[in-house]
C-alpha cells in the first residue's frame, strides 16, 4: 500500500510514513529541499534548522485544506493525495532566503581559511538560496576555544547548532559526553567539564557536521579539499560496527585524510571507526577500489562537471520556469 | 456587579485552608463527579460548557480532552501548566496563592474524567511560595480522603504531585513542559505527535492551564449548559484578567467574557481608568506576545463597533487592526509611555527566553533586540523599521513552537501602529535617550470615560 504525493507538480508513490523530504529525494533534482540538520541515518534528527520548509498546498485526498504554515519537510509525513510546493512557491523561496540569512548571522564567512570549505553544506546553501549581502551590522558572536581531545577540533564560532553531532554521539557511540549548554543564541556545544571526546566512533561527528565546527585535527590546514584526489577504498576492519569502507583523500602519493563515504546528499553511507579514520594513512593499509565520483554541485568537482539534466524537468512547464536558473547554468556548462 | 465563579470566596479569611474551603462548599464537584458521573459524562459536560483553554491559545478544552488516545494498559496523564511566565500575566499565581484547593479540586475531577492515575502540577521554579502552598493543600486534601487510594470510597486512585520547573518561559509551551517534567532540557518537541497521542513518558497526556482546570469545578457544580449561558457566542464563561500597566486599580479581575473593554478599563469595579488622570495611549490585551493596539483601535473595532473582552471581538480585524485575548494579561499604557522602549523590553525578554533549538528564533530574536536597542538609544536608522518588520516576518510561523510568533507579533504590530514614534526616535536621537517617553499624540481620541462613570 503506497501513498501518492505530488511535489512541485511531479507525482511520486512512496511508502506510508515517508517524510516529504524523503519523497522529494526519491524524485531527485532541484525540487529536493535543502537540509542542514536532518540526517537520515540519525533517528530524531531534523526540524531545527528550518531550511527545508515547504508549502503544503493540499493536505490530502480526504482533507484537501492547505496547511496554514510552511512545514518542515524533514519531519512531516506524507498523506495520500498531498500536494507540496518547494521551488514553485515564492513563499518558500522567500522564507528560505530569510533562513539562510539568519543562519549566516553569526556564522563567520571565513571560508578561505576554513577546513570545511568546498564540502560545506552551508556554503552550498548560501550559494543557492542566499542573498549577496547581509543586513546584519552588529558584532558576531564568538567563543573561546574549547579543547575536546586530540583528534577533533571544535570551532564553536562556526556552529549552527544543528544537533547532528549530539545525535551521533547518542546513537552511534557508546556514551555521549558532549551536548548543548545555555539557551538561545548563547547556546554552545561543549563537553562535560572539559572531558575529551575520545570514543572509538567519535570521529563520525566530523563527518556529520554540516559546517566547519568540528574538523579533523590530523587534516587541518594540510590542504584544500579541491586539491586532493578522492579514492574509494576498503580494508578488513576488526571493529564490530565498522565495515571499513572509506574514501581516501590523496595529495600526490600521500593519504591526507580518511573519511566515510558520503552520498549525494552529503550523508555518510556507513559510519567508520576511529582506527580507520585517524590511524590508517598508508596506501598499503587499504584495498583501492577506484576514483570517487563527486557531485557536480560540489566545488571539489570544479572543471570536471557531470551534466545530467532530469528528464522529468523538461516536461513540466511550471518546473521549467522555476528551474530556469539551473537550466541556464547547465546549458552554459 | 460581575458574577464570580472562580473567585467567589477569594476574600474569605483562611480560604487557602482545607477546612474553610470545604465549609464554603469546596470539593462538592469531586463528590458529584466521582459518585454520580462517568468520565465520559464529565468530558461531555465540559464540551457543553464551551470552555476554551485559558492559557492563551483558546483551544476548546472539551475537544482537547476527547482527543486523548485511550489505549489499553497504557498510563494516561493530566499535567497542569502552572509555568505562568508571560510578561503582564499573573492570574494563575494569584489563584494558586489565594485559593489553591480550587485547582486541586479541578485536578481531581479532570484526572478522573481523563482516567489519569497520576497527575502533575508543573509550577514555574521561581514561584516557591506557591509551590509550598500547593504542597500543603495537597497534603490536606489527601488527609481528608480526596487524594490517594480509593477516593471517597469510589475505587478511584489518584496521586497528585507538584513539580517545580527550572524557571524558563519556554517550559510553558506544552511539549517543552513535558520534556522538562521528564527531567530533560526544556526544548519544545516537534509536532506531530501531539501530547494527546504521545506526551509524558510517551503516554497520552493532556496539558491544561491552571485557570482552565479551575473552571472545571463550576462547570461540574452548575452544569455545562449553565456555564455556557455566561459569556458571548463562542467565548463562554468567565475569565480572569490580570490588569496592569498604568491603570488606576491593577489586579486580577474575573469578568464575564463579552464585557465591553471600555467598561473593563474605565469602571471603578475593574481597572478604574488610567492612573494620574492621564490619557490612554495603547493596550496590550492578552500578555506581551499579542499585538499591541493604539487606544482608538482598542476601544472600537475598525467597523466602529465597541470592542468586547472576548476571543472573537478582540481578534476582529485580524492582526491588521485587531489583537488577541491570549492569556488575559491586560497592560494599559498612558500617554507618557514609550512604545519603542516597551517593544525593546519585550524583545529583550523573548531573546533571553528563546531555547535556541531552531534557527529563526535563536538568531532572529537577538537580531531584533539589537536593532531595537539601537533605536531606543538614539542610534537608529530610518531603514530599521522595515528591517524589523522583515525579520519578524522571517521568524513568524517558521519556528518549531509559538515562541517565534510571540516574539514577532509585538514588534510587527508596534511598527504598524506606531511607526511615527519609531521615526521620531531616529530623527530625535538625543531627546529619545534623555526623555525616555514617547510621543503623546496617540492619546485616547474618545472623551475620557472616567468622568462620565463617576
Amino acid at each position: 500500500m503506497s501513498v501518492k504525493v505530488t511535489i512541485d507538480g511531479i507525482p511520486v508513490e512512496v511508502e506510508p510514513g515517508t517524510t516529504i523530504l524523503n519523497a522529494a529525494r526519491q524524485i531527485g533534482g532541484d525540487i529536493v529541499p535543502p537540509a542542514m540538520c536532518y540526517y537520515s541515518k540519525l533517528e530524531g534528527s531534523g526540524g531545527k534548522c528550518r531550511t527545508c520548509l515547504v508549502k503544503v498546498s493540499k493536505g490530502s485526498e480526504k482533507d484537501p485544506r492547505p496547511m496554514p504554515k510552511l512545514v518542515a519537510s524533514c519531519r512531516t509525513t506524507v498523506m495520500d493525495g498531498m500536494e507540496v510546493q518547494n521551488i514553485t512557491s515564492p513563499e518558500v523561496i522567500e522564507a528560505r532566503k530569510g533562513i539562510v540569512e539568519i543562519l549566516l548571522l553569526n556564522h563567520p564567512l571565513d571560508c578561505p581559511v576554513c577546513d570545511q570549505a568546498g564540502e560545506c553544506d552551508l556554503q552550498n546553501l548560501g550559494y543557492e538560496h542566499g542573498a549577496a549581502k547581509t543586513r546584519y551590522e552588529f558584532d558576531r558572536r564568538t567563543f573561546e576555544k574549547i579543547d575536546i581531545g586530540d583528534k577533533i577540533q571544535l570551532h564553536m564560532t562556526r556552529c549552527i547548532l544543528c544537533y547532528r553531532c549530539v545525535f551521533t554521539a547518542d546513537q552511534i557511540t557508546d556514551h555521549r559526553i558532549h551536548g548543548i549548554l545555555n539557551r538561545g543564541d548563547h547556546s554552545e556545544i561543549s563537553t562535560y567539564i572539559t572531558a575529551a571526546v575520545d570514543n572509538d566512533f567519535s570521529g563520525n561527528v566530523i563527518d556529520v557536521c554540516p559546517v566547519g565546527a568540528l574538523t579533523d585535527k590530523t587534516f587541518r590546514f594540510k590542504n584544500r579539499v579541491w586539491f586532493t584526489k578522492p579514492v574509494d577504498a576498503h580494508r578488513d576492519c576488526d571493529h564490530e560496527k565498522c565495515n571499513g569502507k572509506v574514501t581516501l583523500w590523496y595529495k600526490g602519493e600521500e593519504v591526507l585524510r580518511v573519511t566515510a563515504r558520503k552520498d549525494k546528499y552529503g550523508e555518510v553511507e556507513e559510519f567508520i571507526c576511529n582506527t580507520c579514520r585517524f590511524d590508517k594513512k598508508q596506501t598499503s593499509d587499504w584495498v583501492i577500489e577506484g576514483p570517487r565520483k563527486i557531485s557536480h554541485h560540489s566545488v571539489i568537482s570544479s572543471n570536471h562537471y557531470e551534466f545530467k539534466p532530469l528528464p522529468v524537468v523538461k516536461t513540466n512547464p511550471v518546473l521549467m520556469e522555476a528551474n530556469k536558473e539551473q537550466f541556464e547554468r547547465d546549458t552554459r556548462l | 456587579m460581575a458574577r464570580k465563579l472562580l473567585l467567589t470566596h477569594i476574600n474569605v479569611p483562611g480560604i487557602n485552608t482545607f477546612d474553610v474551603y470545604r465549609s464554603k462548599g469546596g470539593y462538592a464537584s469531586v463528590e458529584k463527579a466521582l459518585k454520580t458521573m462517568s468520565p465520559d459524562e464529565i468530558v461531555e459536560e465540559v464540551k457543553k460548557s464551551g470552555l476554551r483553554g485559558r492559557g492563551g491559545a483558546g483551544f476548546p478544552t472539551g475537544m482537547k480532552w476527547s482527543f486523548l488516545a485511550k489505549p489499553e494498559g497504557v498510563a494516561r496523564y493530566l499535567v497542569c501548566n502552572a509555568d505562568e511566565s508571560e510578561p503582564g500575566t499573573f492570574k494563575d499565581r494569584y489563584l494558586m496563592t489565594n485559593i489553591p484547593h480550587l485547582l486541586i479540586e479541578g485536578m481531581i475531577v479532570a484526572s478522573f474524567a481523563l482516567g489519569a492515575k497520576t497527575s502533575y502540577i508543573y509550577v514555574r521554579g521561581e514561584m516557591m511560595p506557591q509551590i509550598r502552598i500547593l504542597e500543603r493543600a495537597i497534603a490536606e486534601a489527601k488527609n481528608a480522603g480526596f487524594l490517594g487510594k480509593n477516593i471517597l470510597g469510589t475505587g478511584y486512585d489518584l496521586e497528585l504531585y507538584v513539580q517545580p520547573g527550572g524557571g524558563a518561559y519556554i517550559c510553558g509551551e506544552e511539549t517543552a513542559l513535558l520534556e522538562s517534567l521528564e527531567g530533560k532540557r526544556g526544548n519544545p518537541r516537534i509536532k506531530p505527535p501531539f501530547p494527546a497521542i504521545a506526551g509524558l513518558y510517551g503516554c497520552p497526556t493532556v496539558v491544561n492551564n491552571v485557570e482552565s482546570i479551575a473552571a472545571v469545578v463550576p462547570i461540574i457544580n452548575e452544569g455545562g449548559e449553565e456555564y455556557a449561558k455566561i459569556g458571548l457566542g463562542r467565548s463562554t464563561g468567565t475569565k480572569l484578567i490580570s490588569a496592569g500597566g498604568n491603570v488606576k486599580n491593577p489586579g486580577v479581575y474575573e469578568i464575564d467574557l463579552g464585557l465591553p473593554v471600555e467598561e473593563f478599563l474605565y469602571s471603578d469595579e475593574f481597572c478604574g481608568g488610567i492612573a494620574n488622570g492621564k490619557r490612554l495611549k495603547a493596550v496590550v490585551a492578552g500578555g506581551s506576545s499579542v499585538p499591541i493596539l493604539p487606544a482608538n483601535l482598542f476601544l472600537k473595532t475598525i467597523n466602529n463597533e465597541p470592542r468586547l473582552m472576548s476571543y472573537e471581538s478582540l481578534s476582529d480585524g485580524g492582526f491588521v487592526s485587531g489583537t488577541m485575548l491570549g492569556s488575559g494579561g491586560f497592560i494599559a499604557y498612558d500617554e507618557d509611555q514609550c512604545i519603542v522602549r516597551n517593544t525593546w523590553n519585550f524583545t529583550r525578554f523573548y531573546h533571553h527566553e528563546s531555547c535556541g533549538q531552531c534557527s529563526p528564533c535563536r538568531e532572529g530574536t537577538g537580531w531584533m533586540e539589537k536593532v531595537l536597542h539601537r533605536l531606543e538609544h538614539g542610534h537608529g536608522k530610518m531603514s530599521d523599521m522595515d528591517l524589523l518588520v522583515d525579520v519578524s516576518k522571517k521568524i513568524e510561523g517558521n519556528t518549531i513552537c509559538p515562541l517565534g510568533d510571540a516574539a514577532a507579533w509585538p514588534v510587527a504590530s508596534a511598527i504598524r501602529h506606531f511607526r511615527d514614534e519609531f521615526e521620531w526616535h531616529v530623527t530625535n536621537g538625543a531627546e529619545a535617550v534623555t526623555r525616555n517617553f514617547g510621543l503623546a499624540h496617540y492619546a485616547d481620541p474618545l472623551p475620557k470615560k472616567e468622568e462620565t462613570v463617576a
